[in-house]
């Protein structure tokens, strides 16, 4: 179960108070009547599934209600950063990649 | 008395309390301090339990987790009956009833036994697979032979009778295991002021010090232990927990521990006391001091009772004063388990040999006690075979190469009762695997330590392959430190006895890496060598299974069942897992381990359920009404955590004579429902109405305050998911209703469109579903009830127009009427507060009752709603269907400036395209039939299987207004097929034909409700 700091309350909780709702980084286009199927296809039903970081939206249930992103690696379910809605990530698994070189 | 294996002196238990037990019904004594399993030897108990596929005779071999065999169906009473119990970690209590778990007709006479080949032929290696697979219809008989032959217990038929509880914790240091490690890491993390929990999975701290001779700081090591102890207990942020099994170590460093509070009182826990705790425990950083398992030698013959693990022949003697035979032929690879013929010599009995399969023996410390005791050793040497059926009558010794692959020598028959065996220690590794973390072989261990921390930390002592005291002392400390730092504290100074504890460095001759004692026939043709005992698993059945060309070693498992059990493995893995690697010609690190996975003991499910159980399983939620419902005797339905009337039978009527009266109330009179459940969102913002409608699929903009709007709310994929009325309030005030069961979902998404795609969006948004009491009166008389309830306002139709809602009192009460309908009919919904919700209902049902004013449920409702052709969100839809396809076109708005979420996925090919399935109404061709909901429609009820499928009833009825069955269903392309016949075939063979027509049954111009 995880241990899981919410960027609102500024705490951990436990992750009975909050649930996971999807990808997060997908926004909804701007002009949804001028995209194709295969765009409006795109942006319903395809979501990445990667072995390693993933970038997450999670929602405080039953806290303050509020949603955030969340940085995880899939692997180990470690959580390497929250972050507010409109905030982008620091860590990704391009940046992983890179530090992963450098450390070699 | 009788505990004929009872020494006079020594051992922890208590001579002043004796006790008595039963086992297999007859009585025995035992004394307070005895586990089962120690009190059963005392006692002279040879026989525990039958194998489970060979049905043999088995004895107790261990003293802890690791016992595969004496496992003991416990409980008094039939509600306090708990199955899977090692004899050797159950406390001894008076008037504890166990049964073995094994056996039938009776243990030492197992008919399963005699009938032993033919089990045997049954059941090879991978019996599961080769033997049960075919013919599938023959399942259930095998099934039930495989369970009345296998000891796998049983459950209580009756309700366990004690209470469990949940503890949540939160720690800086959990220190899992208090053996001389653990305590040492404690000692330090309790010093630096870190709240400390330290558990133990035996009822008192001391770890392998409770049945050692070794001195610590000169004295007696549990001295030493009691001192720990007492600091321990002094310090204020210090948890103790024995009895208190870590049973899984899950993310994020959250723990699961199961303590025993009351299992070593009584068969039930004493009145207002929780039988067990489970403590569910987030720390900043644990250190694992789980220490290790013997590890037996596999040797033909070796599972006739009274072939034991050294170490526990050692911890009955020195903790139970118990020994558990009279002649003792022990087999080391190492040292350390001298100890257990030292210890036997002490006892009084006697010592016939020490087979040592080191070609050089032991160490000259240990080689020169046995000296000096007169002990025989024999070196370079091993017990190939045991002789005896219910007990060790005589082994054979043989001489052994330096590798342990051949026998050198002849046989050697020595008589003896009892063997012990120790191939070394295995280190207990489970908690560290429950993370992820991979074991790494270590030669120099023999075992598999754990590899890459995963988590939050530390291991120290016998976990990391560390088995010498002094080390586990010194390096318990040390690890305590670290801990220490690491969860951001401060190390205590200036303490005088800091530092680790000191205690005699012993040096020792190197074990030998040795699991399975050649025999001087090959392994298939041996006597049966027995690697996990509680699943009968053979080092020829392990041979067979990589033979067969199992070459991972998780499949080797799996097929050969190695592991399975309550024990898990506990002794037996590397024994398999180091047979399965010379069978490949492999070496262990090249073949792996299989890793293990919560839970490390098997835990209760009371424990797991805690108080999470009837009532509070899952919360239930009532209306201000509840209890006038149960009074005037509604039958419930529950609807999402909602208890809601499904209907109010009278005595001596049939649910559809009930459903028939309160229907026809409604359309003749009126009826009242409790509406409170339904899901209410009040909105508010500047912004409020423009996200109305980019969330419902119809227009917005000009609903006028006093006015209320129907709505459809759509997914992106323009699938209906949710619909509901919405009131305008005032200019920036909403509230919406959803369905009963939709409402935190609606609310959710309503949340997640504002947070994350319309930020700019000033809207806000709360549920307020509790905070009303909504009744529906309903039919021809509604005005005339509520005329009769309402203090102020004009109720007729010129001043309160269908589709308005208004601030009314009523009985001095301030409430919201809507005049919305959900039956068709003029209807009112007299909103209060909540708590006012039954005053009003009883007048409501006082001054309607001249009018018969009739309360219904749910599901009358639903006929209702269904003579009108009204959906239910859910019920009438799956996900898959769009406005459209409900015929409900109308409720969506194609004009609006913004795209509100649905309209791009109406669009779709796929949701355009002519043949969808459609909502329609059907009419049964035999006014009184039914259609079962859920029957699927088809052209031809003669078109042989498969049939072309066109659609599915959703809901379905006897409308007692109409005379006649009515439904709504899904048809194929059904709009352009009105007035066709289509056929719905029942499992009985019959085809029930019905016609396809509006699904508005009543009043298709909406007079009724406008008048």
């Amino acid at each position: 179960m995880f241990y899981i700091y919410c960027p609102h309350c500024e705490e951990h909780r436990e992750e009975e108070e909050f649930h996971a709702a999807g990808e997060a980084h997908i926004p909804r286009p701007l002009d949804p009547d001028q995209c194709t199927d295969q765009e409006w296809g795109e942006y319903l039903f395809f979501r990445n599934n990667p072995r390693g970081i993933h970038h997450e939206l999670w929602v405080h249930a039953i806290g303050c209600r509020k949603f955030f992103n969340m940085t995880r690696d899939t692997q180990n379910y470690e959580i390497k950063e929250v972050y507010k809605i409109g905030q982008q990530p620091n860590i990704t698994g391009a940046s992983e990649a890179a530090a992963a070189k450098e450390g070699v | 008395m009788s505990q004929q294996n009872r020494l006079k002196s020594g051992g922890r238990i208590a001579r002043n309390c004796q006790i008595n037990f039963s086992y297999n019904n007859q009585s025995y004594p035992g004394f307070v301090g005895d586990t089962l399993a120690s009190a059963m030897l005392a006692n002279g108990i040879d026989i525990v339990g039958r194998s489970f596929k060979y049905s043999r005779p088995r004895g107790i071999v261990g003293a802890g987790a690791e016992e595969p065999n004496a496992i003991m169906q416990l409980g008094a009473t039939e509600a306090t009956q708990v199955p899977n119990v090692r004899a050797t970690q159950q406390e001894l209590f008076n008037g504890l009833v166990a049964t073995s778990t094994n056996g039938w007709p009776n243990v030492d006479f197992d008919m399963m036994g005699a009938l032993g080949s033919i089990g045997a032929k049954m059941m090879p290696p991978g019996f599961y697979y080769k033997t049960f697979m075919y013919p599938k219809s023959m399942w259930s008989s095998y099934e039930k032979y495989i369970r009345k032959a296998a000891g796998l217990g049983r459950s209580p038929r009756e309700s366990d009778p004690d209470r469990y509880d949940h503890y949540n914790q939160h720690a800086d240091i959990v220190i899992v295991g208090a053996g001389p490690a653990g305590l040492s890491a404690a000692l330090v993390a309790a010093r630096s002021g870190a709240r400390v929990i330290i558990a133990d999975e035996q009822a008192e701290f001391g770890g392998s010090l409770l049945d050692s001779t070794a001195l610590i700081d000169g004295e007696p090591a549990m001295q030493w232990v009691t001192k720990v102890v007492a600091e321990l207990a002094a310090c204020p942020e210090v948890l103790m927990l024995p009895r208190a099994t870590v049973n899984g170590y899950h993310d994020h460093n959250f723990l699961t521990i199961h303590e025993r509070c009351t299992d070593h009182i009584a068969d039930r826990a004493p009145t207002n006391t929780s039988k067990q705790r489970m403590h569910r425990v987030r720390s900043r950083w644990v250190v694992l001091a789980t220490g290790s398992h013997e590890r037996p030698l596999v040797f033909a013959n070796n599972d006739v009772p009274g072939c034991m693990l050294a170490a526990a022949v050692s911890t009955y003697i020195n903790r139970y004063a118990v020994v558990p035979g009279n002649q003792l032929v022990l087999m080391t690879t190492n040292d350390n388990a001298y100890a257990a013929a030292f210890d036997w010599h002490a006892a009084g009995r006697e010592v016939v040999a020490i087979v040592d399969t080191r070609s050089g023996g032991a160490g000259v410390q240990v080689a020169d006690k046995a000296k000096s005791l007169g002990i025989r050793v024999i070196s370079g040497a091993a017990v190939v075979e045991v002789q005896g059926s219910k007990r060790v009558a005589s082994v054979s010794v043989s001489a052994l190469n330096s590798v342990g692959d051949k026998l050198t020598g002849t046989l050697e028959q020595l008589k003896c009762d009892t063997l012990a065996s120790s191939g070394g220690w295995s280190p207990a590794i489970h908690l560290s695997c429950h993370t992820g973390s991979r074991p790494v072989w270590s030669d120099q261990v023999i075992g598999f330590i754990p590899g890459k921390t995963v988590q939050k930390q530390l291991v120290v002592g016998a976990i990391n392959g560390t088995f010498d005291l002094h080390s586990c002392l010194a390096d318990g400390t040390a690890t305590g430190e670290q801990a220490v730092l690491n969860a951001g504290f401060k190390l205590a100074s200036g303490s005088a006895d800091s530092g680790a504890a000191s205690t005699e460095i012993v040096t020792e001759n190197p074990p030998m890496a040795l699991y399975h004692i050649p025999h001087p026939k090959p392994t298939s043709r041996a006597p049966k060598q027995f690697v996990d005992l509680q699943n009968d698993v053979t080092a020829a059945g392990i041979e067979m299974a990589t033979l067969e060309g199992f070459e991972s070693i998780e499949h080797v498992k799996r097929y050969t069942a190695m592991g399975f059990g309550t024990d898990q493995g506990k002794m037996g893995n590397i024994n398999g897992m180091a047979i399965a690697a010379k069978s490949m010609r492999k070496t262990i690190p090249e073949t792996g381990t299989t890793i293990f996975r919560p839970n490390y003991t098997p835990v209760t499910f009371g424990a797991i359920a805690g108080r999470h159980c009837a009532g509070l399983f899952d919360p239930m939620r009532f209306s201000a009404m509840h209890e006038w419902h149960m009074e005037n005797g509604a039958l419930f339905e529950d609807v999402g955590n909602w208890k809601r009337p499904w209907y109010f039978p009278q005595a001596g009527e049939s649910m559809q004579q009930a459903l028939e009266r309160e229907c026809l109330a409604v359309r003749e009179s009126a009826g009242v429902l409790d509406a409170s459940t339904l899901g209410k969102i009040d909105i508010q913002g500047p912004d409020a109405r423009e996200f109305l409608g980019r969330v419902y699929a119809n227009a917005w903009a000009k609903l006028a305050i006093g006015k209320c709007r129907y709505g459809l709310m759509c997914g992106e994929d323009g699938m209906v998911f949710d619909d509901g009325v919405t009131a305008c309030l005032a200019e920036n005030h909403f509230i919406m209703t959803t369905t009963t069961g939709g409402a935190a979902r609606v609310l959710e998404w309503l949340e997640i469109y504002q947070q994350t795609e319309w930020p700019e969006l000033d809207v806000y948004f709360n549920t307020v579903t509790d905070h009303f009491s909504t009744v529906t009166v309903t039919g021809p008389k509604a005005r005339k009830i509520l005329e009769a309830v309402v203090d102020d306002i004009d109720l007729s139709n010129d001043a309160f127009k269908y589709m308005d809602w208004k601030v009314a009192t009523v009985q001095g009460i301030p409430a919201r009427i809507f005049r919305i309908s959900f039956t068709g009919e003029l209807s009112f919904e007299i909103n209060v507060q909540a708590n006012y919700g039954l005053r009003i209902w009883q007048a409501v049902m006082e001054k309607g009752a001249a009018y018969n004013l009739t309360p219904y449920g749910t599901e009358t409702m639903h006929i209702l709603r269904a003579e009108k052709g009204f959906i239910i969100a859910g019920q009438d839809t799956d996900g898959s269907v769009h406005p459209y396809d409900l015929g409900m076109g109308w409720a969506v708005s194609t004009k609006k400036a913004f795209s509100f979420i649905g309209k791009r996925g109406m669009q779709r090919a796929d949701c355009v395209k002519e043949d969808r399935k459609q909502m329609v109404g059907l009419k049964t061709k035999d006014p009184l039939q039914v259609i079962p909901e859920g029957s699927q429609a088809v052209n031809d009820p003669n078109q042989p299987i498969p049939m072309t499928m066109l659609g599915h009833v959703t809901s379905s009825y006897y409308s007692a207004c109409l005379g006649h069955s009515i439904a709504m269903a899904f048809i194929r392309n059904g709009h352009n097929r009105m007035g066709e016949t289509v056929f719905y075939p029942q499992p009985d063979g019959t085809a029930i034909e019905a016609i396809i027509c509006s699904p508005i049954f009543l009043d298709p111009k909406g007079e009724r409700q406008n008048v």
